[in-house]
């Protein structure tokens, strides 16, 4: 251990003497429950963070809905949710969801005590359902890039990464470029991670496709003609991509977020993730609390533990990028490790606007089912 | 009372049906029905118009394919099954297995099914793998398991099983007896089929024909996991319509892709009862 971990760790004991100080100067001793939880736009305007874990507490519990184990670490954070705050129970449903299956949750349950608090949604869904969101800025909001958040706070934005090709080095040569993919190694090997007429994932692996063959944002249709010369070649697999098509080999190239695709090498170690230099594009998720969330202080508390330096770094260990992971790598309060290990990537990445994301599903609805067949 | 007629309650025995067929049959045929004409300005036929969509035209054509040559194929290969399973010793080991195989296989669908064939005939599959090895490439022209004629051979997987459970019965029904009697007057095994044991059969036979079709126009997770690109079948088109989070949701013409659906099958069912009627003439 050298000096500066020293300082950083005398540092962090500072903090805590001052938060500790603030919480007992606020709560005196065991905080008040903050009452006006379904309205509050921030810890502070519920009373402080300790009056929001005592609402929390005494709501006892949490629904979440379409979080997957095995997408950015949430396994982890869930559990870790579970041990800090071991009086709210947490319902996880729909696991494998969808982000309009979330919005169908919320619609259909209404103010049902089953109805999800907490949504983790892809954006395009987010902007189209503003209405059922309540605004809320977590403690660490100033950390969030102004473009990355409804100012607010009706979403903000939460994990994302860049659009790869993953694939198994030991079943098909290596690829520097798209272009490798329409060679003869890649027979029936090539698939995309849903049906981009209906999964984001896949949406923005075609956009990728597109970018890297003269397309551009607003234009979509190379990346189409992309995956038309494959399914030609033969090369394209229209199976759904998925942990156990990946190890047994049926979809051995795979376009996805790196930090999907990334969590393949445990499986396959003989796994590689490439994100092409002339089409990096990015992609984030986005946070929101329901309107009619029946457990409203939970979900904001659920909010303030994702954005906390310890949620964000579970994140980072899924490979996910967390939407603080600037601010944390000034402050150093980032997981070095974790963000190590992290798909390199050179060149400046671009993001779907939403207009852009409208032109091009509107191109794919029209255009995908006859490219592909 | 006197000389009051009593109410008949002899329909009080099928209230709990007639109940569960409401609730769980007509009331979301109605919702569906209903459905199909609002979209997100109220009321509009734009849902039903929409169906012209080249994709969704060329699904509902797959769609009756797929039901039509996996129902006709399942049935005819499922009652040469039945019918081999039935001459057989009738407390026999081999008829107990295929019975309880049938029972267990007519259920196997979804990512489970769809995954077998990968890992056995799919290109990377072991079964392939061997048999490429030894000159038996049988995707030396395509992929075809990716297409329409990978779901018929996965989907027959479930199909002549769910043919011997439902069609059984009917063979088992068959007494030796009226073979022997037709030999007595002088018929032969044409004459025993052609006018005896067929015209019996075949109302059974067009009835569980009807049966797969349905169940495979309306199966949906076992398609899903195969071909999960471009909504080949419409089922997968209305799933497209309901989840889609890239912003293509329209629950309203899913729901009037389901009114299609319902649509085939009513006019199937029109023709099964027409030709069980010719076919049952003779019985009275």
């Amino acid at each position: 251990m050298n000096w500066r971990y020293q300082i950083r760790g005398l540092g962090v004991a500072v903090a805590t003497l001052l938060v500790v100080a603030a919480c007992g100067s606020s709560g005196g001793g065991g905080a008040a429950a903050c009452t006006t939880a379904k309205t509050a736009t921030s810890a502070a305007a519920c009373g402080g963070m300790d009056s929001l874990v005592a609402a929390a507490n005494a709501e006892g519990k949490l629904n979440v809905i379409a979080l997957p184990r095995d997408w950015a670490n949430y396994g982890a954070v869930l559990d870790a949710f579970a041990a800090k705050y071991p009086s709210i129970k947490i319902t996880s449903d729909n696991p494998t969801g969808s982000s309009q299956d979330e919005v169908n949750a919320v619609q259909q349950l209404g103010t049902s005590s089953r109805a999800p608090d907490v949504l983790d949604i892809g954006m395009a869904v987010a902007l189209a359902n503003l209405t059922l969101f309540t605004p809320y800025k977590v403690a660490t909001w100033n950390d969030i890039l102004a473009a990355q958040k409804e100012p607010t706070g009706l979403w903000f934005q939460d994990y994302g990464g860049f659009m790869s090709i993953g694939y198994d080095s030991s079943k098909v040569p290596a690829i520097t470029a798209l272009q490798d993919l329409l060679g003869s190694g890649f027979k029936g090997k090539i698939a995309l991670n849903g049906d981009p007429t209906k999964a984001n994932a896949a949406l923005n692996g075609v956009m990728m496709a597109s970018l890297a063959n003269g397309g551009s944002l607003d234009d979509v249709s190379k990346g189409v003609d992309f995956f038309h010369q494959l399914k030609t070649a033969g090369n394209f697999v229209p199976v759904q991509a998925t942990t156990a098509t990946v190890k047994n080999g049926t979809t051995p190239v795979v376009f996805d977020w790196d930090y999907l695709s990334a969590t393949h090498g445990t499986d396959v170690p003989s796994w590689k993730v490439f994100v092409p230099s002339n089409a990096i594009l990015g992609g984030y998720y986005a946070q929101a609390i329901s309107k009619t969330a029946p457990h409203p202080a939970a979900a904001r508390l659920w909010e303030e533990f994702l954005y906390s330096d310890a949620g964000q770094n579970l994140w980072l260990k899924g490979l996910a990028r967390p939407v603080r992971q600037a601010a944390m790598t000034a402050a150093g309060t980032v997981d070095a490790g974790a963000a190590a290990a992290l798909p390199k990537v050179n060149g400046t990445p671009v993001f779907l606007s939403a207009d852009q994301a409208t032109a091009a599903k509107a191109y794919l609805a029209s255009h995908w089912a006859a490219a592909i067949s | 009372m006197v000389g009051g007629r009593r109410l008949s309650l002899t329909w009080v025995g099928a209230v709990p049906f007639l109940a569960y067929v409401g609730v769980f049959l007509f009331l979301p045929t109605l919702i569906i029905a209903v459905g199909a004409f609002f979209g997100e300005n109220g009321f509009t036929f734009a849902n039903f118009a929409n169906l012209s969509r080249s994709y969704i035209v060329a699904a509902t054509v797959n769609s009756i394919i797929l039901s039509a040559v996996t129902a006709v194929a399942g049935a005819v290969l499922g009652a040469l099954l039945t019918y081999a399973i039935a001459t057989g010793n009738p407390k026999g080991v081999v008829r107990r297995i295929a019975v309880s195989a049938s029972g267990v296989l007519a259920q196997f669908g979804g990512v489970t099914l769809a995954f077998a064939f990968f890992a056995t005939i799919g290109p990377a599959g072991f079964v392939y793998l061997w048999l490429a090895q030894h000159h038996l490439d049988f995707y030396s022209g395509g992929f075809w398991l990716y297409d329409l004629r990978g779901l018929m051979v996965v989907y027959l997987y479930f199909q002549i099983p769910l043919m011997v459970l439902v069609f059984l019965p009917a063979v088992d029904g068959i007494r030796p007896q009226w073979r022997e009697a037709t030999e007595s007057l002088g018929g032969g095994t044409w004459h025993y089929w052609r006018y005896v044991a067929g015209p019996l059969l075949a109302p059974a036979f067009l009835g569980a024909t009807l049966l797969l079709f349905a169940n495979a126009l309306s199966a949906y997770a076992t398609a899903a996991a195969l071909i999960n690109q471009g909504g080949i079948i419409l089922p997968l088109q209305i799933s497209n319509a309901i989840t889609s989070e890239v912003g293509l949701h329209e629950p309203g013409f899913a729901k009037a892709q389901a009114v299609v659906l319902i649509a085939i099958v009513a006019i199937v069912t029109a023709l099964y009862g027409v030709l069980q009627r010719r076919t049952a003439r003779w019985l009275t």
